[in-house]
């Protein structure tokens, strides 16, 4: 049994169904990421397996304790950052985390103990008793994930992790989550909407669309699903059939002065496919090798890109942001 | 089973202490509302005499216990409504989050909103002494303090009550106009309600702040115009009502996105 088992779980807003039965298990040490556009219901799904919002119906187990009927109970055991900061402005680092440790009841040793080693990961030790207020926007985020772990949860569930900062603090920020599992095996529990975060953290990816999982696995399994690499050659050549002779060109399609062949471990073939070429005085103009991405998965699943979902969805999304504000 | 966890509601008491002290330019700009009323109706009308007020009392020392009143009133109230701030900010959901119960968390709340209020109103009191008005008796004082604890708890359960139901920071205006000021209006902080139409009297009734005032009075001046015992038990059987109407609105409002 996983240290999350979810059944069925359901959330309607008014006339919108966020989460349209959603079953999943999460298991001991495990990174398990929900990838979708925002409103696919990541965020809902996420706020109920963490008690902020009840669900409609379904059930689920966190950390040994059910969501509805002991709450006190899956709040104590987990860790939670969140989307937007939720970080009191007006106290310093080592005060937000003071406070937090207070709540969860922790003694005032443990807690100066476990305030130098979650400031020491995240690397914010030497501006612990600056006020947040003057945190950069990344440091903030990075003080929360340090909060999230302060009282060793069982799971931290990060919704968003890395939204809205530049590509240098988010590769810090993987950097802290990979760490994450190296030394203290937290089991944990995002949410995102970027492919490359998903693919890089994750062990296990669910693909959530419109309430529902679409698809549930490792990033390279849902990858292989797409099949396989495409190299594509620009050439002139009439009789490009010839290219079948070689076993290992799965399939081929042909448009204009280029020709798509679909192999398997695309880096590794382009050399011969460069000799075959000059062997056979077929003139190659330029070559491209495109593997497939969780992207490609995504779009495979729902017929449409994160980024064409997202842009059709905004109306939808501000209407339900301001619905779920309540 | 409702636990109730002191070290949080110590803890939530500290970090308003905190956020007090680090803001003390807005508890200082707070305190000069009720003493600019003080100074100046109570200066402006020195030699005036209201009809039903009592014997012997002056207008400016009629006002004292009227302005200690309206910082309490001002002061709890912002401090329930500090839910919205909480909210705006994202900081409640980290509250609502822990293994804390909601009854701790809105204890934690009153014990902070409280303790700010009191102390601003005890430094109006000091100010006011520091003029030249003389406490009757140290009875006097305890008596006064007391209902200073009754209309602060009431008014923040009020606050937590509006804020737990307000969605953001837009319906505080409303909250002030349309809640705060005729309360305080109704009050008789200012004046002998006595005069005001029957009309209102229906809501200078219903209003608690009438009662902690003169009760605040009797302590302060050793005038009322209810017997101080009426004032007690009303105020006392309002107070309880709200602050659990607040808990009650406070536990069940869903935090949201």
């Amino acid at each position: 049994m996983g240290i999350i088992e979810v059944q069925k779980l359901v959330k309607h807003f008014k006339t919108i169904t966020a989460v349209d039965g959603i079953s999943f298990t999460v298991e001991t040490g495990e990174r398990f990421g929900l990838l979708g556009p925002n409103g696919a219901g990541k965020t809902t799904t996420m706020r109920m397996l963490t008690t902020l919002l009840k669900p409609t119906s379904g059930s689920a187990i966190v950390a040994g304790y059910d969501i509805k009927a002991n709450r006190d109970g899956v709040r104590s055991s987990i860790g939670m950052v969140f989307q937007e900061p939720a970080l009191d402005r007006q106290l310093t680092g080592r005060e937000n985390l003071d406070f937090h440790g207070r709540m969860y009841g922790m003694k005032k040793s443990l807690r100066q103990e476990r305030i130098k080693e979650v400031l020491d990961l995240v690397e914010l030790f030497d501006r612990a008793d600056d006020l947040v207020q003057t945190y950069s926007g990344g440091m903030q985020r990075r003080l929360e994930i340090a909060r999230g772990l302060m009282h060793s949860p069982k799971v931290l569930f990060l919704d968003e992790p890395t939204l809205g900062l530049d590509t240098q603090t988010r590769r810090r920020i993987w950097d802290y989550i990979v760490k994450l599992k190296e030394t203290r095996n937290t089991t944990l529990v995002l949410t995102t909407h970027y492919m490359d975060e998903a693919d890089h953290l994750c062990d296990r990816v669910g693909i959530i669309d419109q309430g529902k999982i679409v698809a549930l696995d490792t990033p390279q399994k849902l990858k292989n699903l797409i099949g396989a690499d495409v190299v594509t050659l620009e050439t002139n050549c009439n009789e490009c059939e010839i290219f079948h002779r070689l076993d290992f060109v799965k399939d081929m399609v042909r448009h204009g002065n280029k020709i798509s062949l679909m192999v398997e471990n695309g880096e590794r073939k382009i050399p011969e496919l460069m000799t075959f070429s000059h062997d056979n005085q077929i003139e190659i103009t330029s070559v491209e090798l495109h593997k497939p991405s969780l992207e490609d998965v995504f779009l495979q699943f729902t017929g449409t890109t994160i980024r064409d979902r997202e842009a059709g969805e905004s109306d939808k999304k501000k209407h339900f942001r301001t619905r779920g504000r309540r | 089973m409702i636990k109730i966890n002191g070290q949080a509601i110590a803890m939530l008491w500290l970090r308003e202490m905190k956020r007090t002290w680090r803001a003390k330019s807005r508890i200082i700009g707070s305190i000069m509302m009720p003493l600019f009323f003080l100074v100046f109706l109570g200066s402006g009308f020195r030699r005036a005499t209201l009809p039903n007020m009592p014997e012997g009392v002056d207008y400016i020392s009629y006002l004292i216990p009227g302005s200690i009143g309206m910082m309490l009133l001002f002061s709890s109230i912002f401090g329930g409504l500090q839910v919205l701030w909480d909210k705006e900010f994202g900081f409640l959901k980290e509250i609502m989050v822990t293994p804390v119960s909601r009854l701790s968390i809105v204890l934690g709340r009153m014990a902070g909103g409280s303790t700010v209020a009191l102390a601003q109103s005890l430094l109006i009191l000091f100010l006011s002494a520091l003029f030249g008005f003389k406490i009757q008796s140290a009875n006097g004082f305890f008596t006064a303090f007391l209902f200073m604890i009754l209309i602060a708890f009431t008014f923040i359960g009020l606050g937590l009550a509006f804020a737990s139901k307000m969605k953001d920071m837009h319906g505080f205006q409303l909250v002030i106009n349309f809640v705060v000021f005729p309360l305080f209006f109704l009050s008789g902080a200012l004046y002998p309600v006595k005069g005001l139409p029957s009309i209102l009297k229906p809501l200078v009734y219903m209003d608690p702040l009438t009662y902690g005032i003169d009760g605040l009075r009797f302590g302060l001046l050793g005038v009322s115009t209810y017997s101080p015992v009426l004032d007690f038990a009303i105020l006392t059987g309002i107070c309880v009502i709200v602050v659990t109407v607040g808990s009650i609105l406070f536990e069940t409002s869903d935090v949201g996105q």
